[in-house]
């Protein structure tokens, strides 16, 4: 064997390895989620079940409030990622097609506010939900962070690059400013749009500090609320708990599959989450 | 370089409106509630008592408060080994990866992808189903293998170790795309150049990827610095902080007293010294892209 060859063996050795370590937890998780009880923890473990059944999800269902808990998910994430998607391209759009005075200063004040996460106004913005009556509502969840100023920042980088011509155009034409946008601007902007929807919803679908400040009211929740919850219990059914994280999981790796090129070029435009 | 369009008294009033659902938003959950955070942190406030004015008592108890410093050594030792190990794992990731010349490498690309799509939350389910001291699958293998169980998640200094590792395995892919794209930018000539003077892989290394790649490095370094440093669900559901304080961070300890303790005031002064910390590692950020775009 040449030794370029044999390097190249050693490389994809290296890689499926990794690899492997990199999906086991995942993989294990899934798989075990498929076996009944019994056989969960019996010696010696079995990496693929040896009797497979649905009986796990089927628990899952019945108890509690897992069904509520799911679509009170889908709803913020949904909800939240048109928003988001609708107010950051507006807001993109006025900041890189139009002259005002202090636009400058607009644009930099959104992206400091990257300075001020969550994690260090949790209190302050608990009272302020508490102001507005949006404490216990998804709206509180849906809300206040759906303007980010990742998504203003990616929205006007990409419309800075759209001829000023067709705008110029289309109000020869007597088209007024908001046909502009919504017929003109918004069909055009569709990789952007996508980009921004991709990563607002997988950021929503698995948020779980905003939920946790708002929402204390146990018909609310979301699915990673409900994960946590489940997860702190003394005694962990982890039978039924592997199973309802598998219903967590599933729907943010379609996502992915379906969509990878944005997930690849998103990062490298943004660098950030939002 | 001047762009967009400037006209009548429609086109001054658009892009005010098109601006308004954001700025409301902006200003409402972010830039108010900072102002009121920076405020409260100089009283004494509960939900149920009459917020009081105490200077800066907070602060001058929180400089003797043995929890608290516990943890912030602690969202220190956390941060410092994780970005280090991100900054390490997710280069060489991406160095095996960017070259486009193997079969498979997309394939093996998402695949390093996939942890970051989950939420921390199944992240430190999964972790804690493997890891659990008589369950778990690691300590399986171990014993059949005739060792003794090890304590993953309950000893102390094992169970930072084991949070810093899930961290790494969680987070490297994110960091792994970014590098890829800045090693594509090098070009390719360099490298031709270097293999045809005799240079070795390492000097190469050295002396062409390294220095090439600062702005990336620095990149990753800030985004994964600031990250550590909003550490929450993974150790919620991991080791809720335990045991004892040995994994507790800032954020939970500012949650913690806020929230199940009913001293705001107190917790936003923990609060402040978290805001200023990542403000620092944001400006630093923002000094390095805006140098990155001057260069363009």
């Amino acid at each position: 064997m040449s030794k370029k060859s044999h390097t190249v063996v050693s490389h994809y050795l290296v890689l499926i390895i990794l690899s492997a370590i990199t999906l086991f937890p995942v993989l294990w998780v899934i798989l075990s989620s498929f076996k009944p009880q019994s056989e969960l923890f019996r010696v010696p473990l079995t990496i693929i079940p040896k009797t497979w059944t649905l009986e796990n999800y089927a628990n899952s269902l019945k108890a509690g409030n897992f069904v509520t808990y799911f679509s009170n998910t889908v709803f913020v994430s949904v909800t939240s990622t048109a928003i988001t998607v609708l107010i950051n391209l507006m807001a993109g759009y006025a900041l890189a097609k139009y002259i005002f005075r202090g636009r400058n200063l607009i644009f930099s004040t959104m992206i400091a506010t990257l300075m001020i996460p969550l994690q260090v106004i949790m209190i302050p913005i608990f009272l302020q939900l508490k102001n507005f009556g949006l404490l216990n509502s998804l709206w509180g969840i849906i809300i206040p962070p759906a303007a980010t100023p990742t998504g203003v920042f990616l929205a006007r980088q990409y419309l800075v690059n759209l001829p000023d011509s067709l705008i110029e155009a289309a109000r020869i034409d007597g088209a007024r400013e908001h046909t502009i946008f919504f017929r003109l601007i918004l069909p055009m902007s569709k990789p952007i749009i996508a980009t921004i929807a991709i990563f607002s919803f997988m950021w929503r679908w698995n948020d779980y500090l905003w939920p946790l400040i708002v929402i204390s009211n146990n018909k609310k929740q979301t699915l990673q609320q409900a994960l946590a919850n489940f997860v702190g219990q003394l005694q962990i059914n982890w039978s039924n708990l592997l199973a309802m994280t598998t219903i967590a999981i599933i729907p943010v790796i379609i996502v992915f599959l379906a969509f990878q090129r944005f997930f690849f070029s998103g990062i490298t435009a943004g660098s950030v989450k939002g | 370089m001047k762009r967009g369009t400037k006209g009548n008294f429609h086109q001054t009033l658009a892009p005010m409106l098109f601006l308004l659902p954001n700025m409301l938003i902006f200003g409402l959950f972010i830039i108010v509630p900072a102002v009121q955070g920076l405020r409260m942190s100089f009283t004494e406030w509960g939900v149920f008592t009459q917020p009081r004015f105490v200077g800066l008592a907070n602060f001058r108890e929180l400089a003797g408060d043995a929890v608290f410093w516990k943890t912030f050594t602690n969202t220190l030792t956390y941060s410092f080994f994780t970005v280090l190990l991100i900054m390490i794992y997710s280069l060489a990731l991406a160095m095996m990866m960017h070259k486009n010349t193997i079969k498979g490498e997309q394939v093996f690309r998402s695949i390093f992808y996939i942890p970051s799509l989950l939420s921390m939350i199944s992240v430190g389910i999964a972790w804690r189903f493997i890891l659990g001291d008589e369950m778990g699958i690691i300590n399986y293998l171990i014993r059949l293998m005739g060792g003794n169980g090890v304590r993953w998640l309950t000893d102390g200094k094992l169970a930072m170790m084991s949070i810093i590792a899930v961290s790494v395995w969680a987070q490297s892919g994110y960091y792994m795309v970014i590098f890829i794209a800045g090693l594509q930018a090098i070009p390719n000539e360099l490298y031709e150049a270097a293999t045809i003077d005799g240079a070795s892989n390492h000097e190469i290394f050295r002396s062409i990827t390294l220095p090439l790649l600062k702005s990336t490095l620095l990149v990753v370094l800030v985004l994964s610095t600031i990250a550590s440093f909003k550490a929450y669900e993974l150790i919620t559901v991991m080791t809720k902080g335990g045991p004892g304080y040995a994994t507790k961070l800032i954020v939970q300890q500012v949650y913690q007293v806020a929230f199940l303790e009913d001293r705001m005031g107190y917790a936003s002064a923990m609060s402040m010294v978290l805001m200023l910390i990542i403000s620092l590692f944001t400006i630093i950020q923002f000094k390095i892209t805006g140098k990155e775009q001057g260069h363009e």
